[in-house]
């Protein structure tokens, strides 16, 4: 339904976005990964018909966005960044315009306007000025105006950014009962919501692609990806680290961060390990406090493929191996 | 043309949403009488007319027409509410004609809150109405005008202020460019084409004409191409500083 072919955006000398292709069809959730200013918002500005691209364009469904802008805004919902809205109006004021621009008039439009009102929860504040509600209120107007229309298509920019963990997850949930039957696009720098609702990843920086792939993907490129993760008292280290190099570990690291201390177990390529080091646990009698397998570290996956410096697990992290 | 109509709904509703629509009118209406009645002696010089009345809209307008489109794109941009605005399925030539209309509009409601004015005169004597007629169409047509400059500008920035002093800049030479004042100034050294064409530029010059009572179809023409010649201007510009 989103077709994006080699699309591109200069402002002046800086390359906003370079040759950016991609497919999204119904169904999916595609997260736009990136660091603050890798493009993410001018690559969804020009898919949505404000921006003119400066090389390539979008199709969607079946318009060119180049040669046919209106009928790419008619068929997408759009939040933009920061979601914002008219501040003197109230939210129905506003819907309802919106609702008349879109070309529904009368009870249609009333309808409509209802629809939208009732799957964000405004219902409480449809008569406040837009300026006197709170951040959270803002972003569900934002999103009411974007779903107003029922479109098969669904953009949205950071729809969660500044919110409680509490409003973030009522976005989420909404987000994902809509997934089944649109295509839609959010764009994020929050990597846990990338594993909460999207379908499928991007991740971009300096107007690039870097990576394309599942959340569970990405993850498993994370050196973390089926590392075994074991808590157990100081004394019993050396012992543990001892018997763990009998197993086919590539390496073994001391982490220390929020959860406490405990033994990065990394194992060989594609080597499956947490059984032999349960058993070894039980013969050994260690007195483990944790045990977990690593799915691997989205953020890690990301600094990696950003550019940015890989940190390590934890400030205080050696190998030992 | 449903679009145009639901966005001069909105920003005309906008107005009013505001203390702004009625601190206009009532500044409006105030000055428009200060200047008829102290300055253009509207009794004392004993004609039934309204002649002093007009004589002194240019410079209202000058003084508060910026005030009214100095939001118009300016806002806007400043609130990102633009990103939102032009997404929507409506054409360029809908966005910037709807907002227009919706300051004409005001503008006209404004003008249109004179007629006590006009009510005075009928009851004190019997003035030309026809005049009158053509000078309050004279009058509307150059308040399009000004307001099609401000709306322009508006679209150059992101600071309502600057708006405002620009439009106000603006707009002052396109009111003086009649007078001995700028004349002078291109007298002095451009052919005697180009003085002429700046002299045609005047809004005090074809204004002054209508409220003589003819309506010569090529001053209406003037306002009515200035108009567009700027509302095209703010739809290039619009396009091109929507980003920034």
């Amino acid at each position: 339904m989103i077709k994006v072919q080699h699309l591109g955006k200069r402002f002046g000398p800086f390359v906003a976005v370079e040759d950016l292709s991609f497919a999204v069809t119904r169904g999916e959730v595609l997260g736009f990964l990136g660091p603050n200013g890798a493009g993410k918002s001018t690559a969804m500005r020009m898919i949505t018909g404000f921006l003119a691209p400066s090389q390539g364009t979008a199709v969607v469904c079946g318009a060119d966005v180049v040669k046919n802008p209106i009928a790419v805004k008619r068929a997408i919902g759009y939040l933009p960044e920061g979601a914002p809205a008219y501040p003197d109006m109230t939210p129905a004021g506003f819907l309802g315009f919106v609702a008349h621009i879109r070309g529904f008039h009368g009870a249609e439009a009333k309808k409509r306007v209802a629809l939208s009102v009732e799957r964000t929860g405004l219902g409480e504040v449809l008569h406040q000025p837009i300026e006197t509600l709170s951040k959270g209120f803002k972003r569900r107007v934002g999103l009411a105006q974007a779903l107003l229309h029922d479109p098969q298509v669904l953009i949205l920019d950071e729809p969660t950014d500044g919110l409680d963990p509490n409003q973030k997850h009522e976005i989420r949930k909404l987000i994902a009962e809509l997934a089944p039957e649109k295509a839609i696009v959010i764009s994020t720098h929050i990597l846990e919501e990338v594993d909460a609702v999207c379908t499928r990843a991007v991740i971009i920086a300096r107007g690039r692609i870097l990576a394309d792939g599942k959340p569970a993907e990405l993850e498993a490129r994370s050196r973390y990806h089926n590392a075994v993760r074991l808590g157990l008292p100081r004394a019993q280290e050396a012992a543990a680290i001892e018997a763990l190099n009998r197993l086919p570990v590539a390496g073994i690291e001391i982490v220390e961060d929020g959860e406490g201390r405990a033994l990065m177990v990394f194992p060989k390529e594609g080597a499956a390990i947490v059984a032999d080091i349960a058993d070894l646990i039980r013969s050994h009698r260690f007195d483990i406090t944790g045990l977990r397998v690593e799915r691997g570290r989205l953020d890690d996956v990301f600094r990696e493929i950003t550019g940015a410096p890989t940190s390590p697990a934890s400030p205080t992290s050696k190998t030992i191996h | 043309m449903r679009s145009i109509a639901t966005i001069f709904r909105r920003e005309l509703g906008s107005y009013f949403l505001t203390p702004l629509a009625y601190v206009f009118i009532v500044i409006f209406l105030v000055m428009a009488g200060a200047f008829a009645f102290f300055e253009g002696g509207f009794f004392e010089r004993g004609q039934a007319d309204l002649q002093p009345f007009f004589a002194f809209h240019p410079w209202l307008y000058l003084v508060l027409v910026p005030a009214l489109t100095m939001r118009l794109w300016a806002e806007e941009r400043k609130s990102g509410t633009i990103e939102l605005f032009l997404t929507l399925p409506i054409s360029m030539a809908a966005a910037v004609l709807g907002k227009f209309l919706a300051a004409w509009a005001f503008a006209g409601i404004a003008l249109a809150l004179t007629f006590p004015f006009w009510v005075t005169v009928n009851y004190l004597g019997q003035p030309d109405n026809g005049v009158i007629a053509a000078s309050y169409i004279g009058s509307f047509l150059m308040a399009g005008g000004f307001l099609a400059i401000g709306s322009c500008i508006s679209a150059t920035t992101r600071n309502q202020v600057i708006a405002f002093v620009v439009t106000e800049a603006v707009s002052f030479l396109f009111v003086m460019s009649g007078t001995p004042l700028v004349l002078t100034f291109f007298q002095s050294w451009a052919p005697g084409w180009l003085s002429t064409a700046v002299a045609d530029f005047s809004f005090l010059t074809h204004f002054s004409a209508i409220t003589r009572g003819v309506i010569d179809l090529r001053d209406a023409v003037f306002f009515v191409s200035a108009i567009g010649l700027f509302l095209f201007a703010n739809a290039i510009l619009v396009d091109l500083k929507k980003a920034d």
